[in-house]
């Protein structure tokens, strides 16, 4: 019988790596790690679990050693946030390329400086060209259930891939919220046991990981590597399928909430999404066609059906809880536009830029967002394209 | 939201304002309830203001901004009130203040500055010296909310703090124990005008 709890994300995503007891977890066990590895490290400690745990002496070792131990053939994990994931950047390109199927929570938060500890995206976006999935999670509920999902996308060998788990810092770490967890057998069955391909351990069909490959032959292993990626979204539905049986919540590649006959619409990761729905709601109740959409998988990036499902809307604003730096918008705008125009949609499109650095983003920021949209659905045209949301400027 | 509770603890860092805010999350979940807690995160340091939040609703709460308009206000500790943080910031007319103080809730009502809503009073550090031995006074506050929002039924809060408490202080029983009176004292205790 699943078990209604009232959890923090930090104890959801623990919990869910109790049940998929790994056979080796590497961490960090200090700022900028998360909660995760703690809580987690005391299951291991009272022998709740048989999972190798080893501290080591920082982020880019913890990524180091979970990638020898996923070459070794070991289901491996690790947990990360913010400036930890930066130290980690090497190696993560590397566990992609070598194709590990490492599963990693990832607790957004701010990358520094100036030195802050608090929620945005910049860690995780910084990281969205390095190879990994990425799935996102608005809440407590969605950052377990995606852990576990992760473990069978990661491991079908149609994908390979390693998959990082996004919840939003603080806002859903450090908040308990009402959550339906699943009992460890459910979850044992679910994932079932990794049998990986091809491992460093098995001298009777020996490999090699991580050779020199130069001129000749990067490009081939690079254009393999995408190709991994672009064959993944199938297997991402297919999983949840499998997931919506035993668990009875059902994911996609994305939400959408009131869309469908919205004339304007917000795009928006994580946390803030659940506070944008109330929004919807109350500009409903006024007869105001809001709707919104809220992106699961980043990466793959679903650039077909985002622009189906939103192609009918007269405005549509994107929301970035990271900037890009680049003196044009966000990273989730960029890619947005992108698949828009390729679809030939006519919808006007704006970027927000939100919540750096953990500022707050009330229910009357999201209101003043729409109401933007409804003066360019009116007048057709787009006044500016970047803007940035509740900030002192 | 109609249903829509929402709670605003103010503490100094080590009186338990976080661990309260779950508490109380935590039971209204037992009870059936949808629920929301978490701390405002800073630089926190013993004694230094700390805010933490409670919501409760009989509808799953999607919202995670701050909250910013608490139609209930605990107060864990009373030097905090005229201090660098307003502790009536964004309450409504209707709102409702227990404040941890030996103090009378009209003498408090006074260093509040307000004209409306309504103030409660009761002296958990003494409650807590009383019965924990130490002056942490978010248990009995906890006692004090429920019995005069009547938002939890007190056996439901008892078994739940016993529960919540029994794994954090585990081989400790004197401390659950405790705590469990220091909720009851509070609940019989606390002031109305």
């Amino acid at each position: 019988m699943a078990q209604k709890v009232a959890i923090t994300g930090n104890e959801a995503v623990a919990l869910a790596m109790k049940q998929i007891n790994p056979d080796v977890v590497a961490a960090y066990p200090i700022t900028p790690q998360t909660e995760i590895v703690q809580i987690f490290s005391t299951y291991v400690n009272n022998g709740l679990i048989d999972t190798e745990f080893v501290t080591v002496e920082s982020e880019h070792s913890a990524m180091s050693a979970t990638v020898g131990a996923a070459s070794a053939g070991a289901r491996a994990m690790t947990a990360t946030s913010a400036n930890g994931l930066a130290l980690m950047w090497e190696i993560v390109y590397i566990a992609a390329s070598n194709r590990l199927p490492i599963v990693m929570p990832v607790v957004n938060r701010a990358l520094s400086g100036p030195i802050n500890i608090h929620c945005d995206h910049s860690d995780a976006m910084g990281a969205r060209d390095s190879g990994w999935i990425q799935l996102w999670s608005e809440n407590t509920q969605e950052a377990y259930d995606n852990m576990i999902q992760a473990v069978r996308l990661a491991e079908n060998p149609n994908v390979q891939l390693p998959v990082m788990v996004c919840m939003d810092g603080f806002i859903i770490s450090h908040a308990m919220e009402n959550a339906e967890v699943l009992p460890d057998e459910v979850v044992r069955e679910f994932i079932g046991d990794y049998t990986p391909q091809k491992t460093l351990l098995d001298k009777e069909n020996p490999v090699t990981a991580g050779p020199l490959a130069f001129t000749d032959s990067y490009f081939e292993f690079k254009r393999a590597q995408a190709e991994a990626m672009i064959q993944a979204k199938p297997y991402v539905l297919e999983v949840a399928r499998e997931y919506a049986k035993v668990s009875g919540r059902e994911y996609g590649l994305f939400e959408t909430y009131k869309l469908e006959d919205a004339e304007v619409g917000i795009v928006v990761l994580g946390s803030t999404a659940g506070t944008a729905k109330n929004v919807v709601d109350k500009l409903r109740g006024q007869g105001f066609k809001a709707g919104l959409l809220k992106p699961r998988v980043f990466r793959p990036f679903p650039a077909e059906e985002l622009a189906t499902a939103l192609g009918h809307l007269k405005a549509l604003a994107v929301m970035d809880r990271a900037d890009s730096f680049n003196a044009f918008s966000g990273p989730l705008f960029a890619e947005i536009t992108a698949a828009m125009y390729d679809s030939g949609a006519q919808t006007k499109i704006v970027n927000y830029i939100y919540g750096l650095g953990g500022r707050d983003v009330g229910l009357g920021d999201i209101e003043k967002v729409y109401g933007h949209l409804a003066r360019i659905a009116e007048s057709g045209k787009v006044d500016q394209r970047l803007n940035y949301l509740g900030v002192r400027e | 939201m109609e249903s829509l509770l929402e709670v605003r603890w103010h503490g100094r860092g080590g009186q338990g304002a976080k661990t309260a805010a779950l508490l109380l999350a935590e039971s209204a979940s037992d009870a059936g309830k949808f629920i929301q807690a978490f701390p405002e995160y800073g630089p926190e340091r013993m004694g230094a203001p700390v805010q933490a939040f409670t919501r409760i609703a009989d509808e799953p709460i999607t919202m995670h901004c701050h909250v910013t308009n608490p139609k209930i206000v605990v107060i864990l500790d009373p030097s905090l009130i005229g201090g660098s943080v307003d502790v009536t910031a964004g309450v409504p007319e209707d709102g409702i203040y227990v404040i941890n103080t030996g103090a009378t809730p009209q003498e408090m009502r006074d260093k509040l500055g307000i004209k409306t809503g309504k103030v409660f009073t009761v002296d958990a550090n003494q409650i807590a010296m009383d019965t924990i031995g130490r002056p942490i006074p978010n248990t009995p506050m906890l006692g004090a909310l429920i019995k005069v929002t009547g938002m939890l039924e007190l056996e439901t809060l008892l078994e739940d703090t016993k529960n919540k408490l029994s794994k954090k202080f585990a081989g400790r029983p004197k401390i659950v124990e405790g705590n469990i009176n220091a909720i009851k004292k509070a609940y019989q205790e606390v002031k109305g005008e």
